[in-house]
């Protein structure tokens, strides 16, 4: 079925196809268009699933697990506050193994109060024991939805998955893009089949006292989960491209990776804007390709590997930072790397709580990194003065200023 | 007419629980489970539930249970409602099990007070259960929305300064079908009361008193006594609330209604020695005419009026 739609009505309609039973949601901008299309979809008959109209987001994740492990198929959608405010249950839902895919439609954190998008939400979740998806187009929304209940169902992952998207870059803008039909879905993607469930005809207590005796082993088989997702993750995104003739990547997605000097990596929207610089540098005669990082977690530690072998250097795209230390993407990739590789990585933060990241601005600090201007920590849209710094003396200013 | 001998036989509590001995919350369990049969579902919030069904891999709990975060219960039992409703309706399961949400009243009063109310707003089809020991036994005796005034806890080691909120009548505000206390001293109007909730479409929520023998600090031998004495002081009250109206019963119905005569609330006071530190002061007195009086009140709301244009 081809439609134009946002991407947040494109989330609903692939919830829908992959025959989602259960949705507790709670509303945040941006993610409410999700909710009102699925609640929309429940109320005019067109879609058959329980809508759980939760009265917190803590909520709608505990919901969401509960519903799981009663063997029914689960989805729910946040973003940001929402996504903070359920991080106890975020953890909770990967500890007891709970197979739920969950869209969040990354927005900054406040304050000051911002909806717009960067990555610090989901990347604050990082060591929840989550699988997650960085999506850079309107159809790799939907595909990536279908594909996620494929992957968490499988019994050798049993993690949670998170979708993410972009706030309004994907989320608010309408494109169109190809919806699979139910049935088509139905075959690659049948019912939930559990592996463990509330059953009282097989009664067993989930998520008991567990003493340091069993503890580290509960937490390693959530590592070995991550582990056989790599597997899985290629296994089906092959399937997928098969079936629907769709391919997004995998693990990653590279894009003329393979006879260039430098390499941009980045997540989600700004890399389908990197791409567009790695055409308009190609055309200025330099050697760029772009190597786009899908699944955050688990994390591509191979193919960054072979990244490092190939290319002479990396320059990293973080839309999130880790405070006291530097962009997140740039610290994982590094860490991949060690041992491995000595290119040298820069890293690059730009986008936060929405700023516009123009291709012109990429190309700029792409061009500056090859010719060995960029600093290791670049923020290459930031317009800081001495007065958004909190120091002694810019206090001293401002009581001047006040008399 | 229910007696004793005629309850099932069949224990889902089974043996090797860690609860103290005399402990409230595994001896309601027991009952509970009896009125309720083996199709159902237990979710468990944190607290000291989730520590006395026995430790992983065992389990001394023999229906399915999921354990949740300590403010999450109403909407785990959203969840598991609505899953098995999906489940009917693919066909894998003929009937519903019975969904039962068990908590504190720390997770009830206070942590997930939002979480049951969202639930029961939106009707969900489920029993929540609260055992309330009047503070947090868990973590080791901390003072809840729940602890009696003049209670020693160790964050109110004065002697607690404010009333207990009655989150029955907030249940009931909330218009759900039934809303019943409980008393361990009472079981055949517990198992009653049990299973009437079972055959009740909606939100239904049931309280007990718990004493806890560590945490009111009474010989493990007497949690019934007090339970009793709680009855019929008139510290506890025991009624349902369905259709609009509500109907004492048990001890508390023969109280109100003259035949038994109420006892002090000192003497249920004195069984305990949480409230010594109050009584061996000057205040309190003051403490049990201001126990006495709240009593006197409860009463007197429960009662309800009935306007003049009826
Ligand atoms: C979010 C969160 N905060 C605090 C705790 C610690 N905690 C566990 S049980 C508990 C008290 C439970 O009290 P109550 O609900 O009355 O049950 P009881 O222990 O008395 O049986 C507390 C504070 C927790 N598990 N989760
Ligand atoms: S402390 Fe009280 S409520 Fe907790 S297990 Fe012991 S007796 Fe039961
Ligand atoms: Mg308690």
């Amino acid at each position: 079925m081809r439609v134009l739609e946002t991407g947040n009505h494109l989330v609903a309609l692939a919830v829908r196809a992959a025959g989602v039973e259960v949705v507790p949601a709670y509303p945040i901008t941006p993610q409410t268009q999700v909710i009102e299309k699925v609640a929309e979809l429940i109320a005019g008959g067109h879609m058959d699933a329980e809508y759980i109209p939760v009265e917190s987001e803590h909520s709608a994740c505990a919901a969401l697990i509960a519903a799981s492990l009663t063997g029914a198929r689960a989805f729910s959608a946040t973003s940001a506050h929402g996504l903070a405010y359920m991080h106890e249950m975020v953890h909770f839902a990967a500890g007891i193994r709970a197979p739920v895919v969950m869209a969040n439609i990354n927005r900054a954190l406040g304050p000051g109060w911002n909806i717009w998008c960067d990555h610090q939400d989901s990347i604050s979740q990082r060591d929840t024991g989550w699988l997650q998806i960085y999506v850079a187009s309107h159809q790799e929304v939907i595909d990536s939805v279908i594909q996620g209940f494929k992957i968490t169902e499988n019994w050798s992952v049993m993690l949670p998955l998170m979708v993410n998207l972009d706030a309004f870059v994907l989320s608010h803008t309408y494109t169109d893009a190809e919806v699979p039909e139910i049935e088509e879905v139905r075959e690659f993607l049948p019912p939930y089949k559990p592996r463990w469930k509330l059953d009282p005809r097989f009664p067993v207590t989930h998520g008991s006292v567990v003493y340091p005796d069993d503890f580290s082993e509960t937490r390693q088989s959530m590592q070995i989960g991550q582990n056989n997702a790599r597997r899985v993750i290629k296994e089906v995104c092959r399937d997928y491209a098969e079936v629907f003739g769709r391919w997004h990547g995998d693990m990653v997605e590279e894009y003329l990776i393979d006879d260039a000097e430098i390499a941009i990596v980045a997540m989600g929207t700004l890399a389908s804007e990197s791409r567009v610089v790695v055409d308009v540098l190609r055309q200025e005669g330099l050697r760029v390709g772009l190597f786009r990082i899908r699944f955050f977690r688990p994390f591509p530690i191979e193919e960054i590997r072979s990244l490092g072998e190939r290319v002479k250097s990396i320059l990293v795209i973080d839309r999130n930072y880790s405070y006291g230390m530097e962009g997140a993407v740039f610290t994982e990739l590094k860490g991949a790397l060690y041992g491995f590789s000595n290119v040298p990585v820069r890293n690059l933060i730009v986008g936060l709580g929405g700023r516009d990241v123009s291709y012109e601005l990429i190309a700029d600090m792409t061009r500056k990194a090859i010719s060995g201007e960029l600093g290791e920590i670049t923020w290459g849209d930031s317009r800081i003065t001495p007065s958004h710094r909190v120091t002694l003396e810019c206090l001293e200013e401002f009581k001047k200023l006040l008399g | 007419m229910v007696t004793l001998k005629s309850l099932p036989e069949e224990e889902l509590f089974l043996a090797g629980s860690t609860a103290c001995h005399g402990c409230p919350s595994s001896l309601a369990l027991r009952i509970a489970f009896k009125a309720l049969g083996s199709n159902m579902v237990l979710i468990v919030v944190a607290s000291c539930t989730s520590v006395l069904q026995g430790s992983y891999p065992l389990s001394a709990i023999n229906v399915p249970l999921l354990n949740i975060a300590f403010a999450a219960g109403g909407a785990g039992a959203s969840g598991a409602v609505a899953g098995f409703k999906a489940l009917k309706k693919r066909g894998e399961i003929e009937e519903e099990p019975t969904v039962v949400m068990w908590g504190g009243d720390g997770g009830t009063y206070d942590i997930g007070i939002q979480s049951l109310s969202g639930a029961a707003e939106r009707e969900t089809n489920f029993i929540y259960f609260c055992y309330n020991n009047e503070m947090y036994s868990n973590t080791g005796t901390q003072r809840s929305g729940a602890t009696p005034l003049g209670a020693w806890t160790t964050t109110t080691p004065a002697g607690k300064h404010q009333h207990r909120k009655d989150i029955a009548q907030i249940m009931i505000a909330h218009r759900i079908p039934y809303v019943a206390t409980v008393s361990l001293a009472y079981p055949l109007d517990f198992y009653q009361k049990m299973q009437k909730a079972k055959s009740i479409v909606g939100t239904k929520y049931i309280e007990l008193l718990a004493p806890c023998p560590p945490g009111w600090k009474f010989p493990s031998s007497k949690t019934i006594e007090v339970s009793r004495l709680a009855v019929q002081s008139g510290m506890w009250l025991l009624y349902e609330h369905e259709n609009g109206e509500t109907r004492f019963t048990a001890a508390t119905k023969k109280i109100i209604e003259g035949k038994v005569k109420k006892r002090p609330v000192k003497e249920y006071l004195e069984m305990q020695g949480r409230f010594r530190p109050v009584l061996e002061k000057p205040e309190g007195k003051e403490a049990e005419d201001l126990l006495e009086k709240e009593v006197t009140e409860s009463i007197r709301r429960l009662k309800g009026w009935v306007p003049e244009y009826i």
